[in-house]
């Protein structure tokens, strides 16, 4: 144990970049009150509560020439990408570890030694996204102090004890993930492996603190809490955590870095299928491919429903907020949103299909594909219709007004509730399908349990749709209570399905082999397709989390009278997620390049050229 | 056979930038195509109460009431979130019903006339909450709305008054509202940068562009504009007549703060921006109903421009 962790101190380039960020971090929040560029009036009106030595802290008001401006850079744009990049990278380098805990309890469950060895790959990839994470980080905190000193001294004021909290996570997630990765070869059997996975637990725990402390001021920011209606804080770190869309917020972001991290490997795991040499090559990264397009889309078919908890509770937090965001200068941005979530669904479907097509036993089940398109597309295009029709004055004078004359208004939420959930069905649809294509199941009531499967989905699908329907003719408020029903819908047929054909294909034969390796060029290029569209949602969705505060830094609390108080169009904000997303992009390539050269030792099985056995049997 | 070549990692990875960039590229396109909505920061107006009369208050309080408070996100007959305020289809507008909301069986509140019942709803709205409107789960004891003069909508009492005597004008009952005669107790705080107020209605119609979409009685039009919107000419005779009840000066004053409230024949909802509310000061806006309330020499209309016998083959 000694000498993993003395390995781990020399190694640890970003274990030394971690201590550094630390180090820096603590050195700001304890200069911090002295570092506030607004000298001309004070910037947080510090107010004596009476019988008290302790300064109250109340929001700060500011006026426009308050906020420094520095070389001419846009504070809100530098503050806005970094903070990006820094979750990017931390979504990566926090949901990897999540399923490498999985896949390595798989792998010691099973015996099989594939698995151990996919998830140490895995962990090897997020190492050095780990240094970028926290070299990010750090760069943040200086551009807070640089570009908005008092709006960071007011929260900071706030969340001391949370802030000083995060930094020591880090030094433990980097000790833990060190350990975890270096200590791995050595801790491979026996007791040491139980030892190496509760290492793995406690990386993980280090990681959702991070995350979970990191979300707190985020939420604060839209929903304060713990201070009174003009920003005076009231004493308590705790109740000023935790606002009302903290856990909403956790929830959502622990599954989307989950979903996240596959899909950054699944993308890695096609760059090197697209240049493997060998044939072991080519298999070990199809199967990798899999796997974490898998763990990608097993984990965005429940990020819908995590979503609408979070935009429930902004509802019954602030019933303003909530209408601006699904209603207001916002509504328009979900339809962005619905387009890049119907490029991962599609992806992700014609990525299982095309994974069926090489396995033999899969030929019963390819033309049920063709229906299954044909539902994606057509839900995609209910979820896609927005609220009001784009239409030039000619073609509103044409159609007789702004609305439908028949239809009326369109791109109502009962229509996309439904579209969403038959989505996520169909999806779920594809991986049992794809479970299934390589066995068959001998189980005595296995015609019985084909029937149950069958009428679930079409029952299912059937209340989907009634509650769709019914709701068109409800109110707006009353209609939205109908996602509940659609949503347990959905998750009673992945479940109950789930059970079913697990305990069908208990004993199954195999109808062979699946033949991994042999996977189209296209197939690879979809899993890019799946990466970058998640990262590109994810700066779509960073951007409407900060924007629905408009012009507030603290949502009613502390007033943005800057010069970029003013809510940009999609247009633009487009554009600046796009740069953002093409640098992650760049420092992925660099990371990947990294591992490349890392690995210069020979494979032990080198496995044969691809082409070679074709070529050998053909001389033969 | 032979073996397949091996791959360039170098092509292969111009291949799937080029594939990302493409990909990125038309999420950007997309996002450019729909309609683009700016916000810009809402600015305190300052109000010069020695100029201020009951037509520029109740004028604020209309802008006030489409602009800066936000009111119809949640007052609108599309999500039934919230009692409709004004043009309400299933009972008399706010101002007229308040004095009889006091009297229902349910009222909780403390309020002896329609003005203290408005300025309760405003103020306090869960101390008394329509029957259907509360939070979820609360039994309509509890508000889902904001004191609007706190939080993000932060009105002064001075606009919670102004708002207060829209309604009442608006429904047409007697504004019992006073007239403020002193500073309101907030200082009006500069947000954003200095606001360029139009010093005569000609330079208030240019600022806003009024001139694009209508003829604008005095002012020549140059070519192609002014055939989208209503012609003005003589506006200040038909306003009137336009609706049983309302004056001439209050017409204008809504069509331009508030649209869609009446769409004249052979037009449709919303053409024409429904944001001069927030854009323009009160002066401005009374600069351009004072304007447009008399008569003006009216210039000649233009001439049709002739079809052009090309496009005209295009369209068969």
């Amino acid at each position: 144990m000694l000498q993993i962790i003395n390995k781990t101190i020399s190694k640890g380039k970003a274990f030394r970049t971690a201590l550094v960020f630390v180090f820096l971090f603590g050195t700001v929040l304890f200069l911090l009150p002295e570092m506030s560029l607004a000298e001309e009036v004070p910037a947080a009106e510090e107010i004596l509560s009476p019988g008290s030595e302790e300064p109250m802290i109340t929001a700060p008001k500011l006026t426009t020439d308050q906020y420094p401006t520095i070389m001419g850079i846009s504070s809100r744009i530098i503050i806005w990408m970094v903070s990006q990049l820094h979750l990017f990278f931390g979504a990566f380098v926090l949901g990897v570890p999540i399923f490498v805990l999985v896949i390595e309890g798989i792998g010691m469950g099973s015996k099989d030694p594939r698995y151990d060895e996919m998830a140490y790959e895995f962990i090897k990839i997020s190492l050095v996204a780990f240094s970028f994470t926290a070299t990010l980080g750090g760069l943040l905190v200086f551009l807070f102090v640089l570009f908005y000193p008092d709006f960071f001294k007011y929260l900071t004021g706030i969340f001391k004890p949370s802030m000083i909290a995060y930094a020591l996570m880090f030094f433990a997630e980097s000790v833990t993930l060190y350990i975890y990765y270096y200590g791995w070869n050595a801790m491979k059997t026996g007791f040491l492996k139980w030892v190496h996975l509760t290492i793995g637990l406690l990386l993980n725990v280090a990681g959702m603190t991070i995350m979970c402390l990191s979300n707190a001021w985020t939420a604060f920011m839209m929903a304060p809490a713990g201070v009174d209606t003009v920003g005076t804080f009231q004493g308590s770190s705790w109740a000023a955590m935790h606002s009302p869309l903290w856990n909403p917020i956790n929830l959502h972001r622990f599954i989307a870095n989950i979903a996240y991290g596959g899909s950054i490997i699944g993308a890695y795991a096609a760059y090197k299928f697209l240049t493997a040499e060998y044939r072991k090559q080519k298999e070990h990264y199809d199967w990798m491919g899999y796997t974490a397009n898998f763990i990608a889309v097993a984990a965005l078919l429940p990020l819908p429903f995590a979503g609408y908890w979070l935009t429930l509770e902004m509802y019954s937090y602030s019933q303003q907020m909530g209408i601006t965001l699904m209603g207001g200068i916002f509504a328009w941005l979900f339809i962005i949103q619905a387009v890049l979530i119907g490029a991962l669904f599609l992806g992700a479907n014609y990525y299982l299909w095309a994974s069926m097509g090489r396995v033999t036993g899969s030929e019963r089940y390819i033309p049920y594909i063709k229906y299954m398109a044909v539902l994606l597309v057509v839900c995609f295009l209910i979820w896609f219709t927005p609220h009001t029709i784009v239409m030039t004055a000619k073609e509103i004078k044409a159609l007789g007004g702004a609305h439908h004359p028949i239809l009326g208004v369109f791109g109502v939420m009962s229509a996309k509730n439904t579209a969403v959930n038959l989505m996520i069905s169909t999806t779920f649809l594809s991986f049992l399908l794809f479970q299934r294509s390589s066995k068959i199941a001998v189980a005595s009531w296995t015609r019985t349990g084909n029937i149950l499967v069958a009428a679930i989905f079409a029952a299912g699908a059937a209340n989907i749709i009634f509650l769709g329907v019914y709701g068109y003719y409800l109110p707006a408020n009353i209609r939205i209570g109908l996602s509940i029903p659609q949503v347990c819908t959905t998750l009673f047929i992945i479940v109950a399905c789930t059970v079913i054909d697990q305990l069908m294909y208990r004993k199954a034969k195999s109808t062979g082999p699946i033949p991994w390796g042999k996977m189209t060029q296209r197939s690879q290029y979809v899993l890019f397709l799946l990466a970058i569209s998640f990262t590109w949602l994810m700066g779509l969705m960073g951007y409407v989390r900060s924007g629905i505060r408009q012009h507030w830094h603290v949502y009613t609390i502390m007033r943005d009278n800057s010069v970029d108080a003013f809510t940009p169009t999609l247009g633009y904000a487009a554009k600046v997620i796009s740069v953002t997303v093409i640098i992650f992009m760049m420092m992925v390539v660099f990371i990947f390049w990294l591992g490349q050269l890392s690995a210069k030792k020979k494979e032990e099985t080198p496995g044969v050229p691809v082409g070679a056995a074709e070529s050998l049997a053909g001389a033969g | 056979m032979t073996d397949e070549p091996k791959k360039s990692e170098s092509i292969e990875l111009l291949k799937i930038m080029i594939f990302s960039l493409a990909v990125i590229g038309f999420y950007v396109w997309f996002s450019n195509s729909i309609p683009q909505l700016k916000a810009e920061s809402p600015k305190e107006k300052k109000i010069e109460l020695g100029a201020l009369t009951m037509d520029s208050f109740i004028a604020l309080g209309a802008q006030i009431y489409n602009g800066k408070g936000n009111c119809e996100l949640c007052h609108n007959p599309v999500g039934k979130r919230a009692p409709l305020l004004i043009n309400s289809t299933g009972g008399p507008p706010i101002g007229a019903r308040a004095d009889d909301q006091i009297k229902t069986a349910g009222y909780q509140g403390n309020a002896t006339t329609g003005q203290e019942y408005i300025f309760e709803s405003m103020t306090d709205p869960s101390i008394y909450v329509v029957p259907g409107y509360g939070k979820k789960g609360t039994n309509d004891t509890v508000s889902p709305m904001p004191d609007v003069r706190g939080g993000a909508i932060g009105l002064s009492e001075l606009e919670v008054g102004a708002v207060i005597a829209y309604f009442q004008s608006q429904a047409g009952v007697d504004v019992t509202v006073e007239l403020p005669s002193e500073a309101p107790p907030m200082v009006a705080e500069e947000g954003g940068g200095e606001i360029q107020i139009a010093a005569s209605p000609e330079e208030a119609f240019e600022k806003f562009e009024c001139k694009l979409c209508h003829i604008i009685p005095g002012i020549v039009p140059d070519e192609g504009e002014g055939e989208l919107g209503p012609n003005l000419n003589g506006i200040h005779e038909f306003a009137a007549k336009r609706i049983e009840g309302k004056g001439g000066k209050e017409y204008i004053r809504e069509s331009i703060i508030d649209p869609n409230a009446f769409i004249p024949p052979d037009f449709d909802e919303d053409l024409m921006p429904d944001d001069f509310s927030e854009q323009m000061t009160v002066k401005e806006l009374e600069m351009i109903v004072q304007y447009l309330s008399e008569p003006h020499e009216t210039p000649a209309a233009p001439e049709p421009a002739a079809e052009d016998p090309d496009r005209k083959k295009d369209k068969e």
